[in-house]
């Protein structure tokens, strides 16, 4: 038993999940039991959008220092404008949607590493430029219109197994098939040891290029699939749905113990950190905390966990 | 006696397991030109980072100016001693110009119409060390060519505004000046020392110490191995102060051995051209040797990136320069051992997590890594061991072709000599290895070497001719002419 | 070569000219005072956060909360800078602080910067959220006055960008002090073997990143009159794209004050561009992000001509 606490206690990802526990349990106190399953659901159903796309940006992020995917928010709005374009609420629509949107992400993820590759576009500026872009494609090709996702969809986003919602159940899945790519494929090894140091990794005769490539092209993917699940979740998709994505993909990647200096990835603190940070936007509503109060506590933080974990590090 | 600018009485430093620094006793005078001699790794980098004040000895005195220095020695108090130190690795800022590097190692240099000072402060000390440089004060670090950037951070250390100057280090100054310059730098020391400032001259380039230093130092396994005037040593003698007697070499191997029909593993020609190509037979331990920086690890590069070489077989790369092209700082020993062959541990797509350990586990026990379990973090071990990892990862993988950059810098004996030998097991068993070294003794380990001088090579030597002074003479071979 | 070093220097003016003569060409009305004047009015404020951005690039780091911190300067004049001038000064005095204490934070503990300051990005908000719940709130008359000045022959705008970016470009460019400030973004460790503290360095270039903000957050509110919090989020990006524009480098203390400025001026003019061009409004956000990977593309291209020389 004690070896077991010790052993847990050296794993980054611990800390994200006692605090979210921690949080939920001064909710449900405060509110004297009263609905702690259902803040659970709630947090496990909204939790959801940010670990799909912070497991991509925590690909993105481990390769090295400067990597970082901007282009995540105005990815996933274009997935979910196409998925719901394509589908147009038809269910017969609902494979060649989902794939349409894919096909598109993809797209936005190759283009991605085009401009940092070939125009040699630090990472934050490339991303940047080609979410302009993006966007632009969305909003024209969306025309700001929402359109209902057809009901197989819809059913899907929203439907819960013994009050799991079955999109998490999924992300679950998503989320095992990464820590496997992690810890035992020969691209998920080399994204770790790119981000420790890209010299040695080539010298060890990693293909360095091609590796950095799949990576953006897998958070393009991602993204891809969280507008199509978000959209369907939802009903329907929207504008400015990507929106908060771009500081709550890089909020969980960073609170859950992915290394910001490149090299070490933590699946298990996405989670710890996606319930941590939804559970604590519930506390400080249960408390009737305003807005402002709310994201003061969501910055410090941010700022508090770099701060404990992140000090002393190799950049 | 001349008054003492500085001295050391028994100063140690070390880094972690590695004592670079083991007692040294030092003193410079006024107006001495110091010679400062020793393989690499003798301790003559950390020496000088100690005089500078950018690192501190772990134990031992300094003494400045008459004074005793103790804890408070840093780069500010040894500026205000009028210490200056013009590093191998540059100083200069690439964004700024000339005046503006100038700006900064001095304080005074502020208020209205500093840049007009700064200009003519380094013209003036360009025009007087380098007559004819053709550097602007105006022009920017980053467009200078690597001689010129050199030239401007020797010039930058002699200027003075507010504080004295009273000794300079140059550490390995003429790396990138051709013979003009070079000539012009020499003179201007002599000069200097004569208007009573001390000087010590670290070079690689036994003729330049000789020629100009009135006292040598030559170190050894950071210590003092010799000291005496210059007009008191030759070249034999210095180099046979630095210590590499030339052993009873092994030969016996080379000689029975008959690679020369053994199948061509790689050729290559030179980025630099040249008229010899590069060639390695199957089973040979071919060296690069020649002065440091002449295109040894360029040309292991290329075979690596397969750049104007062809490659027969899988190869390996064992990288000298541990932090920036070796390990892996986050992971265990067994990882950074395996790292090389992920693929071929894969079954099904996958990496099997017992084969990869087994790997490990198999060339931890035949290299003699020393842990209690391959599963620590690389950094648990010692420089050497560490090493050591970086040769497991090579042997273990299925590289035929193995690469290796100097790969014994700051390894102990003991551990040199047990690597020796497995290279030599391995070779038999008919892998290639292709070996730049910086100490000329290893070279007795190869069947034959290839020198490089300026990026070409200016020879190719067979086993009976890898003595130190062959190797020398071709190395200075364009000096020599 | 020197042709390829002047032109590299002259790209962000080359496509300032440009997108000026595009607009010119379009919609010829615009050439005269009054035209410049409206079109550039909003660039006076993303010109100031351009610079603050620029302070923190050239010691190496990024700052991803200029904007909400504009936003927030925006809430504080918008509320207590009005209600009693010396609260106000108060206050933004203390935000400037803030910066350099979050200088020194990142540098001793050896932070990243984009995740500290994405966090602060929050705290901003937050702040001005609590100050200013709804838009609103009033501009002091001596802002309303001081952005709508009228200068004879020349649009006010130009004039202040040409005084901003001048005064920017000398302290950083010509100063002394600016040497060692580039010097730290340049080559860190020679900065130290010259005995120069960093951490001093770095406090003091997030501080002067603090002011800009401040101006900034000032300015906007004589042009808009009234505060939102929200207002400038898209400065963040803004910001960091015009300092690119202008020649800047993420690493390495290359900068270029006049230059930023100039980016910053032909993103704010590129925006008009697009709309004289009647591209659907759609395609607005995504034209810019074009003209952005086109300068680029044109710098490395220019660059790596240098590299090869």
């Amino acid at each position: 038993m004690n070896a077991l606490i010790n052993r847990l206690r050296h794993q980054p990802w611990i800390w994200s999940f006692l605090a979210a526990a921690l949080v939920w349990i001064v909710t449900v106190t405060w509110l004297r039991g009263q609905g702690a399953g259902e803040i659970l659901t709630a947090a496990l159903s909204f939790a959801t959008f940010s670990i799909i796309v912070g497991l991509g940006q925590m690909m993105v992020i481990t390769t090295g220092p400067g990597n970082v995917d901007l282009s995540i928010p105005a990815t996933i709005t274009l997935a979910g404008v196409v998925a719901m374009k394509v589908m147009d609420t038809d269910n017969a629509r609902l494979l060649i949607g989902i794939l349409a949107a894919l096909g598109v992400s993809l797209l936005a993820g190759i283009f991605n590493y085009a401009l940092i590759r070939l125009l040699r576009m630090p990472p934050i500026i490339a991303t940047l430029s080609s979410s302009f872009l993006i966007l632009s494609t969305a909003i024209s090709y969306g025309r700001g219109i929402r359109i209902k996702p057809p009901p197989m969809l819809d059913d899907f986003a929203t439907f819960r197994l013994t009050g799991i919602p079955v999109a998490t159940l999924f992300v679950l899945a998503v989320s095992f098939v990464m820590a496997l790519v992690l810890r035992r494929t020969v691209y998920g090894r080399s994204v770790l040891a790119i981000g420790q140091n890209p010299r040695a990794a080539w010298l060890a005769g990693l293909k360095v290029d091609g590796v950095r490539f799949a990576t953006y092209v897998l958070s393009g993917f991602l993204s891809g699939v969280c507008g199509i699940v978000l959209s369907g979740f939802s009903g329907g998709a929207a504008l400015d749905m990507g929106e908060e994505f771009l500081l709550s993909s890089i909020a969980v990647v960073v609170i859950g113990g992915t290394s910001v200096a490149g090299g070490k990835a933590n699946v298990p603190g996405i989670w710890g950190a996606a319930l941590f940070l939804f559970l604590l936007v519930t506390m400080l509503n249960t408390f009737h905390a305003s807005a402002g109060i709310r994201l003061i506590m969501t910055g410090l933080i941010i700022i508090a966990v770099i701060v404990i974990a992140g000090g002393d590090e190799q950049r | 006696m001349t008054p003492e600018t500085i001295r050391l009485d028994g100063v140690e430093k070390t880094f972690g397991a590695v004592r670079a620094l083991a007692g040294m006793d030092l003193t410079v005078a006024a107006g001495e030109c110091l010679g400062l001699v020793g393989h690499n790794g003798a301790g003559k980098s950390t020496l000088m980072h100690i005089l500078a004040g950018t690192l501190a000895p772990t134990r031992g005195e300094l003494t400045a100016a008459g004074t005793r220095v103790g804890g408070q020695w840093s780069t500010a108090a040894a500026q205000g001693q009028g210490i200056r130190c013009v590093f191998q690795e540059l100083s200069l800022c690439p964004n700024l110009t000339v005046a503006e590097n100038t700006r900064i190692v001095h304080g005074s240099l502020r208020g209205p119409g500093w840049k007009p000072r700064a200009r003519a402060l380094i013209r003036a000390k360009l025009d007087e060390i380098f007559p004819g440089h053709g550097i602007g004060a105006d022009d920017e670090i980053a467009s200078l060519a690597i001689g010129k950037r050199q030239m401007a951070e020797i010039a930058r250390a002699f200027t003075v505004t507010d504080n004295p100057l009273r000794l300079v280090i140059l550490d390995e100054p003429t790396s990138s000046l051709d013979a003009v310059t070079t000539h012009q730098l020499l003179d201007y020391v002599r000069r200097e020392t004569a208007r009573g400032t001390a000087i010590i001259l670290i070079s690689h380039l036994l003729g330049e110490i000789l020629g100009t230093s009135d006292r040598i130092v030559v170190m050894k396994d950071g210590r003092k191995a010799a000291e005496r005037a210059a007009k008191d040593f030759d070249r034999t003698s210095l180099v046979a102060a630095m210590g590499s007697e030339a052993r009873p070499g092994d030969t016996t191997r080379a000689a029975t051995r008959q690679a020369s029909n053994a199948d061509l593993m790689v050729r290559a020609v030179p980025a630099a051209g040249g008229g010899t190509a590069f060639e390695a037979r199957k089973g040979e331990i071919v060296g690069l040797a020649g002065l440091a920086g002449h295109g040894q690890t360029r040309m292991l590069l290329q075979i690596f990136s397969k750049d104007r070489a062809e490659v027969a077989a899988p190869v390996a790369f064992i990288a000298g320069d541990r932090q920036s092209d070796g390990i892996f700082n986050l992971w265990s020993i067994a990882r950074n051992i395996t790292v090389r062959s992920f693929s071929a541990l894969r079954r099904g797509g996958l990496i099997d997590l017992g084969r990869e350990a087994r790997l490990a586990e198999e060339w931890k026990s035949r290299i003699g890594i020393r842990t209690p379990d391959v599963d620590n973090n690389i950094l648990t071990l010692s420089g050497g061991n560490q090493q050591k990892t970086l040769f497991a990862r090579a042997l273990a993988s299925d590289a035929a072709i193995i690469l290796m950059d100097d790969p014994m810098r700051g390894v102990d004996v003991g551990t040199k000599q047990e690597v020796y030998g497995m290279i030599r097991q391995q070779a038999e068993q008919g892998r290639t290895f292709i070996w730049y070294t910086t100490e000329i003794e290893e070279l007795s380990h190869c069947d034959r070497a290839y020198v490089f001088r300026n990026g070409a090579i200016s020879a190719s030597l067979a086993v009976a001719d890898l003595t130190e002074e062959k190797v020398l003479e071709a190395s200075f071979a364009e000096a020599a002419r | 070569m020197i042709g390829r070093r002047f032109l590299r220097q002259a790209l962000p003016f080359l496509s300032l000219a440009v997108v000026l003569a595009a607009i010119f060409f379009v919609q010829p009305r615009t050439m005269s005072y009054f035209g410049l004047n409206l079109m550039l009015q909003y660039a006076v404020p993303i010109a100031l956060a351009t610079i603050a951005q620029m302070f923190v690039i050239t010691v190496n780091d990024l700052d991803l909360s200029i904007g909400p911190f504009v936003g927030l300067v925006g809430s504080i004049a918008a509320t207590l800078l009005y209600d009693d001038p010396v609260l106000g000064m108060a206050a933004l005095l203390a935000c400037i602080a803030a910066y350099g204490a979050v200088g020194a934070l990142i540098h001793s503990r050896n932070l990243p910067s984009i995740v500290v300051t994405l966090g602060l990005s929050f705290v901003w908000l937050g702040i001005s959220v609590l100050i200013l719940p709804t838009p609103g709130g009033n501009a002091p008359g001596w802002l309303k006055w001081l952005m709508a000045v009228q200068i004879p022959l020349v649009p006010f705008p130009i004039v202040a960008a040409i005084i901003i970016g001048g005064a920017v470009q000398l302290a950083l460019m010509y100063s002394s002090f600016g040497v060692i400030a580039r010097g730290a973004g340049g080559n860190p460790r020679a900065l130290a073997r010259a005995g120069w503290s960093m951490l001093w360095t770095k406090v003091a270039m997030y501080s002067l990143a603090g002011f800009f903000g401040v101006l900034s957050g000032l300015s906007l509110l004589g042009l808009t009159t009234s505060a939102d919090a929200h207002v400038a989020d898209r400065y963040t990006l803004y910001s960091i794209a015009g300092v690119i524009l202008g020649g800047g480098e993420f690493i390495g203390g290359r900068v270029s004050p006049m230059g930023a400025v100039v980016g910053a001026l032909t993103l704010a003019l590129a925006g008009s561009f697009l709309i004289f061009l009647r591209i659907s409004p759609d395609w607005q956000i995504g034209a810019q992000g074009a003209i952005l990977i086109v300068v680029l593309a044109l710098r490395a291209a220019v660059t790596l001509g240098e590299a090869r020389r």
